[in-house]
């Protein structure tokens, strides 16, 4: 949406009281793949939905760990979030080595939402184009965070950012009164349908699932392990009218060998190679417009 | 250590005055022994904090846990020994950020040698041993000085009563002076060498005072690491 004279400069506002950058910047968050966020008493879950891969590359990643007990899951632009990412690795580290204790977690999200409100009114910045989901553990329990480019930073029970993340917000919505008493497994189970909402119908999921809780440290699930949840869960909703039940054949295409370095989540491995900036726009996929840029 | 005292400036002593210079370093005592063979790596140190003829613990653990391949045993400083290993773990984490995987033990040791070194002009006063499994899964003891120089050994003994351990190990595990023949050297095995350790730390904490109270071994596998104490004379 073009909103006329007033969107050029961050420093500029609208006559009704608005900063059209900032709304801008939060449209970049829409751009990327749907994240999902959602806690119980002893765990917090993340999961991202992973584009489909072009044939020249590997997808960017979607959560990034933080520290044993925080980790994050982005949607919009990647560079910006590996930046927030390196900002809250560098602050988690120095705090853990100066007082040997984890960051609290409601103080990190407040500094990362004061040092990201100083691009919403500098002339010679922009805003970061990225929503985060903060998964995290500490003394006062699980945690949900979410932090928008709008520099706001929201506690919550469950939340989903990203395209088509609306189903997934309201499945969280319908059963958010349960999240509190589930088990571990059936929390990652309501992840993965939840962000089942966001895919298309057609195709398996392709998902990144990290877990954090009590005596859990921060981990994103292996390939082999996100696959057996998705297939040990219900498959998305028969309310939608189809027939799933090729459903779990078709994980089958997902499952890697232990020396296979392609998969998606699979983060033991380094990265040989990430597109970050490729030129090319792949042929196939024909809906996304900044396939490169944003994830 | 206390090259700045009032003795290099002869002309600005007053008679009956007292100076009292301020030294950074202090020794805190202990030792250090580490072995290592084909497929396992065993490190001891004693667990005796001091400080001139007093005793500030006789339970303080020498030995830091780097990863599950690596440990580390420092000796000397306490205070410095705290800073340095403090520095290191915080730098495998950010090397485990940036690569996604656990830093190799050989990697950690060049490491720590190029961190010492940045201190070339105010030391560490630390007597480093780390002792590991490198990656084709052999035994690894890398020995250090204060400012970082580095040598990879089979066998190493450091820290106050090191002078005194080493010469048992080169007898004992490297089978220096004993008249055998190439082909009767037994290979090393795992209780051999704790034996062997267990036997030193006994003889050292004999005649040198700051050696004592009990000595804890790490034994390092490929199955992990697995924690022994024996206890020494608390004299």
């Amino acid at each position: 949406m073009f909103r006329g004279q007033y969107d050029n400069d961050v420093t500029v506002w609208s006559p009704q009281g608005r900063l059209f950058q900032v709304e801008y910047a939060m449209e970049a968050v829409g751009l990327g793949t749907a994240c999902v966020g959602l806690k119980s008493q002893e765990l917090a879950v993340v999961v991202g939905l992973y584009k489909p891969e072009n044939q020249t590359g590997l997808s960017q990643p979607k959560i990034i760990p933080i520290d044993r007990h925080v980790g994050i899951c982005i949607a919009g632009i990647t560079a910006d979030a590996r930046v927030l990412g390196k900002y809250l690795r560098t602050e988690c580290l120095t705090y853990r080595h100066s007082y040997n204790a984890p960051y609290p977690i409601s103080r990190l999200v407040w500094n990362l939402g004061n040092k990201m409100q100083i691009s919403t009114q500098r002339y010679d910045r922009r805003p970061h184009g990225v929503g985060l989901l903060l998964a995290a553990y500490d003394k006062n329990g699980s945690h949900i965070y979410q932090v928008m480019p709008s520099a706001n930073v929201f506690n919550c029970k469950a939340m989903a950012i990203g395209n088509r993340s609306q189903g997934a917000h309201t499945y969280l919505m319908k059963h958010a009164d349960t999240f509190p008493y589930c088990t571990n497994d059936e929390l990652i189970c309501h992840g993965i349908q939840a962000i089942s909402y966001a895919a298309s119908i057609d195709e398996p999921l392709k998902l990144s699932i990290g877990i954090v809780g009590k005596d859990q440290p921060f981990k994103i699930l292996s390939n082999a392990e996100s696959l057996s949840y998705q297939r040990t869960c219900k498959p998305p909703d028969d309310a939608r009218n189809h027939d799933m039940s090729w459903y779990p054949e078709a994980l089958k295409e997902f499952e890697f060998t232990e020396n296979d370095d392609a998969g998606p989540s699979d983060q033991g491995n380094a990265p040989t190679s990430q597109p970050s900036h490729s030129d090319v726009t792949p042929v196939t996929s024909g809906n996304q417009i900044n396939d490169n840029k944003s994830s | 250590m206390n090259s700045f005292g009032i003795e290099q400036f002869p002309d600005y002593k007053v008679p009956g005055v007292q100076h009292v210079d301020f030294s950074p370093y202090e020794s805190n005592g202990g030792s250090i022994v580490a072995i290592a063979g084909d497929d396992f790596v065993v490190i001891a140190a004693d667990t005796r904090l001091s400080s001139g003829y007093s005793i500030h613990s006789r339970d303080q653990s020498k030995l830091f846990e780097m990863s599950s391949k690596t440990v580390l045993g420092s000796t000397g400083c306490w205070c410095d020994t705290l800073s340095l290993t403090g520095l290191v773990k915080v730098r495998m984490q950010m090397y485990e950020h940036t690569h996604m995987k656990t830093m190799t033990t050989d990697a950690v040791a060049q490491m720590l040698s190029i961190v010492m070194y940045n201190r070339r002009f105010f030391p560490y006063y630390v007597s480093n041993i780390l002792a590991g499994l490198d990656k084709d899964g052999k035994g690894a003891v890398y020995s250090y000085d204060p400012i970082g120089h580095c040598e990879r050994a089979t066998y190493r003994a450091g820290g106050t009563a090191g002078a005194l351990l080493q010469p048992v190990l080169d007898n004992q595990i490297g089978y220096k002076n004993q008249n055998l023949s190439a082909d009767q050297l037994p290979p090393l095995t795992k209780e051999r060498a704790v034996a062997v350790a267990s036997d030193t730390f006994i003889s050292a904490a004999e005649r040198d005072i700051y050696t004592g109270d009990s000595v804890l071994i790490n034994i390092i596998t490929a199955d992990g690491i697995e924690e022994r104490k024996l206890q020494l004379r608390k004299d």
